[in-house]
């Protein structure tokens, strides 16, 4: 979204709804919590204390304590930086090189468009965390590879809009007059569809980042992500699957944060949507 | 339609289906393809990755092995004989199991069928149930909020904690087995609901769009109450809007199953998967590959036919194209 949009937007909506400024309230505590985790929890993610070990949730230990002993609030906050990181990461990668490809595709002569459109609806056939745990039995299961598999599978969706919204922008009205007027080729495409793709690519990659979010915790949990003790929302809930008979707040606890941090990028995700359309 | 013009829209019939088959070789082919293509792009030896890394195994015999695996052809003979191999059905061997691909593949399908029917029953039943009942502003809200809940939340979040107030809390069912019909039930559930969440919100707002059009109210000034109308004319045009979800379902079935058999440690299509990107078993994971591109293709080729089935403007507009 430019600047311009959003300034225009600031100007002439209304307030935004109570569902959204809760959903961007939470969101930005899990981005301070990533930033800067002391500010949620003074305890070590890390810190093993046996003889706490299993305690239920309390004053001290708002989501209870692991086998270990270690606060199970501490390990979901310190994951909230890996887990973003990945969210991020994942989005920022898969939003860049869809759209390059989206540009190139859109740009080019129907012939070889028509060919890497019809690649991307075949790659769009594959669901993301299929396609995701695909890339990991190629390139092996390890931290940078969840990256790179959540990225790759992301990517078809973001090519496919920056490809329709590039054939859009370019037979719009005023990218021919400026055309007509002489405006180069290569100028047109920095000043009007770049921008006008990122929008919806934007607004694409605000939801992108819980998905990936969610696609990540999957992956982990299955044991394609970072080594066990490591404070990442996967692990943690991997961990606390062998617990549900005595500890179910190992799990449950982490999970409902996993799960509010996507509701919350939906709704202002949806929210950013409307503004649009609107 | 007149009785002239029906043997001209049959021979059509049959000229689209043979279309359909074609396109469905092609996907499979494309997918079969990139997999191989893929495959050959693995860092390493495959014959390193077959014996694991503490095997202690002569140069020679891995020279043998290689020779035998057909390792040493140029990578287009190896790719014309993977394909000859493919049409035949042969899947090619695991290198862990030590077994035929398609029957590791087929030992498993038949409890991941039964995990992913169940689960697409269940989540037919609940979105259809709430897409019938769910009228009126507040509901409608309540509705919808518990349907975003439903598609944010991690299948494998939703498993845990069914388990562990379901399984460990009210004893209602077995934790972890594949023994009996009551150890599906769980898994099953959540699987579906996810499921049920997208599709409910999807047969809701088909049903609201459907009952704005002019065939709508005729039917209502004729007197049709609402439930007659949903039943009679507009759940049509709101299954055909589910029917587009058709791919988005069987994927997050197969991808669901995947995580959801770990949950329950069930044994299934998905562990085997998992199994083979662990250990990076190739042809086990380019035998997957080709099967979920089968499925994929057989599901499209049911949408396109049940579209025309659901609506008829589509036939004719196929005919005026």
């Amino acid at each position: 979204m430019s600047l311009l949009e959003l300034r225009r937007i600031a100007r002439t909506r209304k307030p935004p709804a109570i569902e959204v400024v809760v959903a961007s309230t939470f969101l930005v505590a899990l981005l301070a919590a990533a930033l800067v985790p002391t500010l949620f929890t003074q305890l070590d993610p890390l810190d093993a204390q046996i003889s706490d070990s299993l305690q239920g949730p309390s004053a001290e230990h708002w989501f209870g304590t692991d086998q270990s002993g270690r606060d199970v609030f501490a390990r979901v906050v310190y994951g909230a930086r890996y887990s973003l990181l990945v969210g991020f990461g994942a989005s920022a990668i898969a939003l860049v090189v869809g759209l390059v490809i989206g540009l190139v595709s859109g740009l080019s002569p129907k012939p070889v468009d028509a060919v890497i459109g019809r690649l991307i609806v075949i790659g769009m056939a594959f669901p993301e965390f299929l396609l995701a745990l695909l890339v990991i039995a190629i390139i092996g299961a390890g931290e940078g590879s969840l990256v790179i598999a959540i990225a790759l599978a992301a990517i078809p969706a973001y090519a496919r809009v920056a490809r329709s919204q590039t054939l859009v922008v370019r037979s719009s009205s005023y990218v021919r007059s400026a055309t007509a007027l002489g405006v180069p080729r290569f100028a047109n495409i920095v000043r009007h569809v770049i921008p006008n793709t990122l929008g919806p690519l934007l607004v694409m990659a605000t939801i992108g980042v819980g998905t990936a979010v969610v696609t990540a915790a999957g992956l982990s949990f299955l044991g394609l992500g970072p080594d066990a003790p490591t404070p990442e929302w996967g692990v943690i809930l991997s961990e606390g699957r062998n617990l549900l008979d005595r500890a179910p707040w190992v799990a449950v606890f982490p999970g409902l944060i996993v799960t509010l941090t996507v509701i919350c990028t939906s709704v202002v995700g949806r929210a950013l949507q409307g503004r649009r359309n609107a | 339609m007149t009785d002239v013009e029906r043997p001209a829209v049959g021979r059509r019939v049959g000229v689209r289906l043979l279309g359909y088959l074609g396109g469905m070789l092609l996907v499979i082919w494309g997918a079969a393809t990139a997999g191989f293509l893929a495959l050959k792009l693995v860092p390493g030896d495959p014959v390193e990755v077959m014996l694991g890394v503490n095997a202690q195994v002569s140069d020679e015999t891995k020279a043998a092995i290689r020779e035998d695996w057909g390792l040493n052809d140029p990578p287009l003979v190896q790719y014309l004989g993977y394909l000859g191999r493919l049409v035949r059905g042969d899947l090619g061997e695991s290198y862990q199991l030590r077994q035929p691909v398609a029957e590791v593949i087929g030992a498993q399908l038949p409890a991941t069928l039964a995990l992913t029917g169940l689960a697409i029953l269940l989540a037919l039943l609940i979105s259809l149930t709430t897409a019938f009942l769910v009228r009126g502003r507040w509901a409608t809200r309540i509705v919808s909020t518990i349907e975003l809940v439903l598609v944010s939340s991690p299948t494998f979040w939703i498993g845990l904690v069914l388990i562990a107030f379901f399984a460990f809390r009210l004893h209602w069912f077995p934790v972890t087995t594949n023994a009996s019909f009551a150890s599906l039930v769980l898994p099953a559930i959540t699987l579906a609901l996810p499921i049920s969440g997208i599709l409910s919100q999807v047969l809701r707002q088909g049903l609201v769009d459907a009952a704005s059009q002019p065939f709508a109210l005729t039917a209502r000034a004729r007197g049709l109450g609402y439930p007659a109308l949903v039943a009679r004319h507009t759940l049509r045009h709101a299954a055909a809007d589910g029917l587009t979800l058709s791919a988005y379902i069987l994927g997050t079935l197969l991808g669901g199953a995947v995580l959801v058999e770990t949950v329950f440690g069930r044994a299934g299509l998905g562990r085997v998967t998992l199994r083979a990107v662990i250990d990076r078993d190739l042809p086990v994971v380019l035998g997957i590959i080709v099967v979920i591109a089968v499925a994929f293709a057989v599901i499209n080729l049911l949408v396109d036919l049940a579209y025309e089935r659901l609506d008829p403007r589509l036939r004719v507009q196929g005919k005026a194209a």
